[in-house]
């Protein structure tokens, strides 16, 4: 428990220190100013959401090759956390969109895979909450999830087809350069969102394993409680 | 018995099922009919535009049909329990699962037959010369339609719900699908129509993609 707090506390601070050179240590940007700052939180909330995502798929992959039940509360938990940093993303976004772009939202494909992948992994919790038995869950789940991952490379790839308003990657490989200092600031607010995003996953984890080992405990209960209603039965122990 | 010969007997018993009471088949049909039906009082569109939305519309029926009418393709094995009659059939999972998607490919194909006329005397809107192409394209869609909902059709016999929660999880999973399939149908509709390879690449690899993946998991979707 103790390591938790540890973990929280070290979080929040490097947190506040994200927010602080997003905001005080960053080179104001030429043309967008201080607007362009909340890229330093949409962009890494971006990574973070890859991130957990791509633990979604490994963990789905790895339950369906061992069905070690650990697996798919990794991939529950990873969920749950991608499924807020997407929203995180389509809630920034459009705040940075509306001073620059002139408009809430435009249905270029880059936003779209976003808005996509938050109805997917909103359709994949669903999914999990309308199925009751716990294997088939899942199973059915992971499979599931499987495809959802495996959409992703076309979505991207109808991105790279279909020119679009969205600014070009300017991280990697991009046409224009990032300042140093921007680029440093950057780096350091994805690292801390990633530290944000684990931590989350981590609880979450830990709140599945509750659930499961508090449904393990009353299924142990009413099977007992069974037991013994047989044996006081008039005629027990015959059988 | 190798999985083709599997597949095909599986084929041939849904649609026996099928022609007996042919319910899917006139159900999932009027509600295309409908969808194309009642965007006319919804948009009202001249000619130039029925051209400009009908690719749109036209998926967009068959996508919402699909949604229905894939359910009921593991749904009702269900009602007998007939689904433990298929696992115990000296037939790999797959050639299941391939022959249920084969029958779903002929009746989502027999209700774009009819569809198409219709929305084509409608709308005012010539498809008879790039009848070749348009089947190209069609066909890439269906498949990849059926391919992925007949997986999640599966998936859908378990949960509470299941009519709600195959669109639920087909429609977005199929929005490349869509997008590349109503482009490719639209380059063929515009004044030079002409075959888009680039959407028809996504359409193909949208297809392989799914396919290998159903081939890969249908293990798990069939298991007891």
């Amino acid at each position: 428990m103790k390591r938790y707090t540890i973990a929280n506390m070290l979080t929040a601070l490097l947190l506040f220190f994200a927010g602080y050179a997003a905001l005080f240590i960053a080179p104001d940007e030429a043309t967008m100013h201080a607007i362009q700052r909340i890229f330093y939180f949409h962009a890494s909330s971006g990574w973070a959401a890859i991130e957990a995502s791509l633990i979604v798929f490994v963990a789905n992959v790895a339950y369906l090759a061992t069905r070690n039940p650990q697996w798919d509360w990794l991939a529950v938990s990873a969920a749950e956390v991608s499924l807020a940093f997407w929203s995180v993303m389509l809630v920034t976004g459009p705040i940075w969109a509306h001073p620059v772009w002139g408009v809430w939202w435009a249905w270029d494909w880059r936003l779209t895979l976003t808005l996509v992948l938050w109805i997917l992994y909103v359709a994949y919790l669903i999914l999990r909450t309308l199925i009751t038995d716990t294997e088939r869950r899942a199973v059915f789940s992971a499979i599931f999830g499987i495809f959802v991952f495996l959409g992703v490379p076309l979505d991207y790839l109808s991105i790279r087809i279909w020119r679009t308003q969205h600014p070009q990657p300017v991280v990697f490989g991009g046409p224009n350069r990032l300042d140093p200092t921007m680029l440093k600031v950057f780096f350091y607010c994805s690292g801390v969102m990633t530290l944000l995003m684990i931590l989350l996953v981590c609880q979450r984890y830990k709140l599945e394993r509750l659930r499961y080992q508090t449904e393990e405990l009353r299924l142990a209960v009413d099977e007992h409680l069974e037991t013994r209603a047989d044996s006081r039965r008039p005629g027990a122990g015959k059988s | 018995m190798n999985a083709a010969r599997a597949a095909s007997i599986v084929l041939g018993r849904e649609v026996r099922a099928e022609m007996r009471t042919r319910e899917l088949l006139q159900t999932t049909i009027v509600f295309a009919v409908i969808v194309v039906v009642i965007f006319n009082f919804a948009f009202e569109p001249s000619v130039g535009e029925a051209r400009r939305f009908g690719p749109g519309l036209i998926w967009i029926a068959l996508l919402f049909s699909a949604s229905l009418m894939l359910n009921p393709s593991f749904a009702r094995e269900q009602a007998n329990d007939t689904i433990y009659a298929l696992r115990m059939a000296p037939a790999s999972s797959f050639a299941i699962l391939l022959g249920k998607t084969l029958a779903n490919l002929l009746f989502l194909g027999i209700t774009e037959l009819i569809l198409l006329p219709v929305f084509s005397i409608l709308y005012n809107v010539p498809l008879l010369p790039v009848i070749g192409r348009l089947a190209l394209v069609l066909f890439l869609g269906t498949f990849g339609i059926v391919v992925v909902g007949t997986v999640f059709s599966a998936l859908g016999t378990q949960a509470r719900l299941r009519e709600l929660l195959l669109p639920l999880l087909l429609l977005p999973v199929l929005i490349p699908l869509l997008f590349a399939s109503v482009e490719a149908t639209a380059g063929l509709l515009a004044d030079a129509p002409a075959l888009d390879r680039t959407w028809m690449a996504v359409l193909v690899a949208f297809d392989v993609i799914f396919f290998t993946a159903s081939w890969l998991l249908c293990d798990y979707l069939l298991e007891e």
